[in-house]
């Protein structure tokens, strides 16, 4: 059987979910954090500012570009449920993109125009970084109940949009953690501990809003013999949240230890909330509405980019760790000279 | 208005915005790779004030770039959902490779040639700015070979109504890419070298008088007055490559209403497609023929011949003629500066004026000539496989207005502000040139 599959290449379309699934769990962990310290960049002032926004300026270019990829090989392989998913969310994708571009060029835009204008690019920072992060939310929550309509639906996805904000701000918050010293540390560990607890309240309420909404996600998730699995999924992810929670409690240690310790965590509760929504629509590539084998591209095509990406991924990897390498450690000042 | 002319007018806008920030960040890469290994060999720091100050208008054009490059990206599902379902097959693979070994490279060691010039040995520095120019030329590369299989498909064959790849050699190295590749390329070359000169110009115009100011006029001026004539070669050999393939464009770019031997070259008219003739025609007779066939007599297909299949002529018309006056215009502007180069002379104010006004003229050639190859491609999408109006979404109008109008505001806002940013930071370089500034070896 599985020699059939091979040979046919039927696997193909899985192993672009996968990787579309790969590039997207990227882009909510990589840009969720610099959307996140955007999010938080609104209070923090000044020289503070300046130190979160220069934490994130080697790498935002980067990180948005997983979305990209994401978006293009949903495109590339899935023609269809590419499609289907942009022309449903058009005005919400219209906005984030607008956030994007707003919030894109203000990282040069604040630093190069004169000090009279700055405040401008500053509020366009936050804002664009608050339009994108909400709208991505809200779109996550649509796609999940395959764009329903009706009241109980756009709630579910306002819900999952306040859960992504706040799992943003998390992220962001555990970043400067990583990277800032002193007075900022300190607050970014006060912003985490209110951010961990709005998202678990973002989760309760998607949670509890979801079955009014379909049944099916809930259909799939208790069903046995599954569901001792799937229970370690909520079970585990409460577990790390309370753990944050103590943790964030007891940081800064002496000697900066552990800092690096509540990114690791929120990237765990990503991973963990990831996978749960994935197995909740899996084989579907929209839930409910289009399946993964019907939607994919001719196997010639797909052949082709899965070879380009096989040989990229690892180069792509490898630059991408060299350029966190070379910026490691507490975060500075930028400038080019 | 209908959703299908809504599209079209929102997907011009955001890809005439975008193309403004590639067309500078290509050739601007490999420019500042030539300021670094300028200093690299000579140690003089006027090199690296060069490279400092135009890395700064590298940074802020490219982010520009990217942002919108953003937008193209969703722009395919959006609002041309049928164009993937259609060429999907071929267009993925293009637009992934471009993203996979170009984006990714251009945005990763973009954040090492900006930051890091201390953080990293030298020789990785000037590896990073290598590669920064590199991927961004390879993005070029991937995108005009899409665009170019677009006007002329080759390598595939079309089952049950869908496009699938036959040969990858023949859809990326499809007949019109090598030519619009070139000329892509070396209308980034004219508008960087117009770029740095008004900019550089602007700042001797101000007092500065310093030697990257010098220096830096001497390279831009000599640049601009080697490439233009060697887009003029590319720019006829890319007319042939036309005629060859979409003679209905190259008919509409002349306003030839009707097929003939030994067609005039038309310096003005106006063009009337209801009365399918031209009014206050000043032409130069037989030189048409001339340079489209390589014979004064030679046989040029009219729009006659095309009926109901060929773009609307008079955009087309004058787009070409803006951008061969542009390009006439750079030409003998930079070919000027040569002269006073040549006897090692200061530029006279007015010329340094005229650099100063000339600072985006490479936009209006880069745009006018995009809008004559796009243009000129309608009714088709993909020239003889799918037609726009069959690829258009069914978003509501409404929704489609609103997003344009959206769009336009944040594109006029941001223009402005970029056009602002960069005469400022050259505000700013001048007045705090001769402070302790410069190299660091």
């Amino acid at each position: 059987m599985i020699h059939d599959l091979v040979q046919s290449g039927q696997w193909l379309p899985f192993a672009f979910a996968l990787l579309i699934g790969v590039s997207m769990l990227l882009y909510a962990i990589l840009d969720g954090y610099d959307l996140g310290v955007g999010l938080l960049s609104r209070f923090a002032r000044g020289a503070e500012r300046d130190r979160m926004i220069a934490s994130i300026g080697p790498f935002w270019d980067a990180n948005e570009t997983w979305l990209v990829l994401g978006v293009g090989l949903l495109l590339v392989a899935f023609p269809r449920a590419h499609g289907d998913i942009l022309t449903h969310l058009y005005l919400p994708v219209s906005g984030m993109i607008l956030g994007l571009i707003f919030r894109g060029v203000s990282f040069d835009f604040r630093k190069k125009v004169p000090p009279d204008q700055q405040p401008r690019w500053n509020a366009a920072f936050f804002w664009g970084s608050l339009i994108v992060t909400l709208s991505q939310g809200y779109m996550v929550g649509r796609f999940m109940i395959g764009f329903q309509e009706g009241v109980a639906s756009q709630l579910y996805a306002v819900c999952f949009a306040l859960l992504v904000t706040s799992g943003y701000a998390l992220m962001g918050s555990c970043w400067l953690i990583l990277k800032c010293e002193h007075d900022l540390q300190r607050r970014a560990i006060r912003w985490a501990r209110i951010a961990i607890w709005l998202m678990a309240l973002g989760a309760v309420l998607t949670s509890l809003t979801a079955p009014f909404v379909n049944t099916r996600i809930y259909d799939r998730m208790l069903a046995f013999p599954e569901v001792t699995l799937l229970l370690a999924l909520p079970l585990v992810s409460v577990m790390l949240t309370v753990i944050m929670h103590v943790l964030l409690g007891a940081l800064p240690l002496p000697g900066d230890r552990l800092a690096w310790l509540p990114f690791a965590l929120a990237v765990m509760i990503f991973v963990l909330g990831f996978v749960g929504l994935v197995y909740s629509f899996y084989p579907y590539i929209i839930p409910g509405r289009l399946r993964i084998v019907d939607a994919a591209s001719a196997p010639e095509s797909l052949r082709l980019i899965l070879w380009g990406t096989a040989v990229v991924m690892p180069v792509l990897a490898g630059y991408t760790v060299f350029a966190y390498r070379v910026f490691k450690g507490k975060a500075h000042d930028l400038s080019y000279d | 208005m209908d959703p299908l002319t809504l599209s079209r007018i929102q997907f011009a806008a955001n890809i005439s915005f975008h193309i403004l920030f590639p067309s500078i960040t290509i050739g601007l890469g490999w420019l500042l790779v030539f300021f670094k290994l300028r200093f690299l060999a000579t140690r003089a720091p006027h090199w690296m004030e060069l490279y400092f100050f135009f890395t700064k208008i590298f940074a802020l054009s490219f982010s520009l770039g990217v942002v919108s490059g953003v937008t193209m990206s969703f722009q395919f599902g959006t609002n041309w959902p049928g164009y993937m379902n259609t060429v999907g097959n071929i267009a993925g693979p293009l637009l992934a490779y471009e993203v996979l070994n170009a984006f990714f490279l251009e945005a990763t060691f973009l954040g090492i040639m900006l930051f890091a010039f201390r953080r990293v040995k030298p020789w990785v520095h000037t590896g990073a700015t290598i590669l920064v120019a590199f991927g961004t030329t390879m993005s070029a590369f991937w995108i005009l070979a899409l665009n170019s299989w677009m006007h002329t498909p080759a390598g595939y064959t079309m089952i049950d109504g869908v496009a699938h790849a036959v040969d990858w050699v023949a859809i990326v190295f499809n007949p019109s890419m090598p030519y619009r590749f070139a000329h892509t390329l070396l209308a980034s070359g004219l508008t960087v070298a117009f770029l740095t000169a008004g900019l550089l110009a602007y700042r001797a115009l101000r007092g500065d008088r310093g030697a990257a100011v010098a220096t830096g006029l001497r390279c831009a001026i000599t640049l601009g007055a080697v490439l233009l004539p060697l887009q003029v070669l590319v720019g006829d050999l890319h007319g042939v490559n036309t005629r060859d393939y979409q003679p209905q464009k190259l008919a509409a770019m002349e306003a030839l209403w009707e097929s003939t031997h030994g067609a005039p070259m038309t310096l003005f008219a106006l063009p009337d497609e209801t009365t399918r003739t031209s009014r206050y025609a000043l032409e130069i007779p037989k030189l048409g023929s001339l340079l489209i066939t390589r014979d004064p007599n030679g046989y040029v297909q009219g729009l006659n011949e095309f009926p109901g299949l060929h773009p609307p002529v008079a955009p087309v018309f004058w787009s070409f003629r803006v951008m061969i006056g542009t390009g006439l215009a750079m030409g003998l502007v930079s070919w000027a500066g040569l002269v006073w180069l040549w006897r090692r002379r200061d530029f006279p104010r007015l010329y340094s004026r005229i650099l100063v006004a000339m600072t985006f003229s490479g936009w209006v050639a880069t745009l006018s000539g995009w809008y004559v190859t796009e243009i000129g491609r309608q009714p088709w999408l993909v020239q003889g496989v799918l037609k726009a109006r069959d690829a258009v979404s069914a978003v509501p109008g409404t929704q489609v207005a609103t997003t344009l109008a959206a769009y336009l505001l944040a594109y006029v806002g941001l223009l402005a502000a970029y056009i602002a940013s960069l005469f400022y930071l050259a505000r700013k370089e001048s007045d705090s040139s001769g402070a302790t500034k410069g190299a660091h070896p």
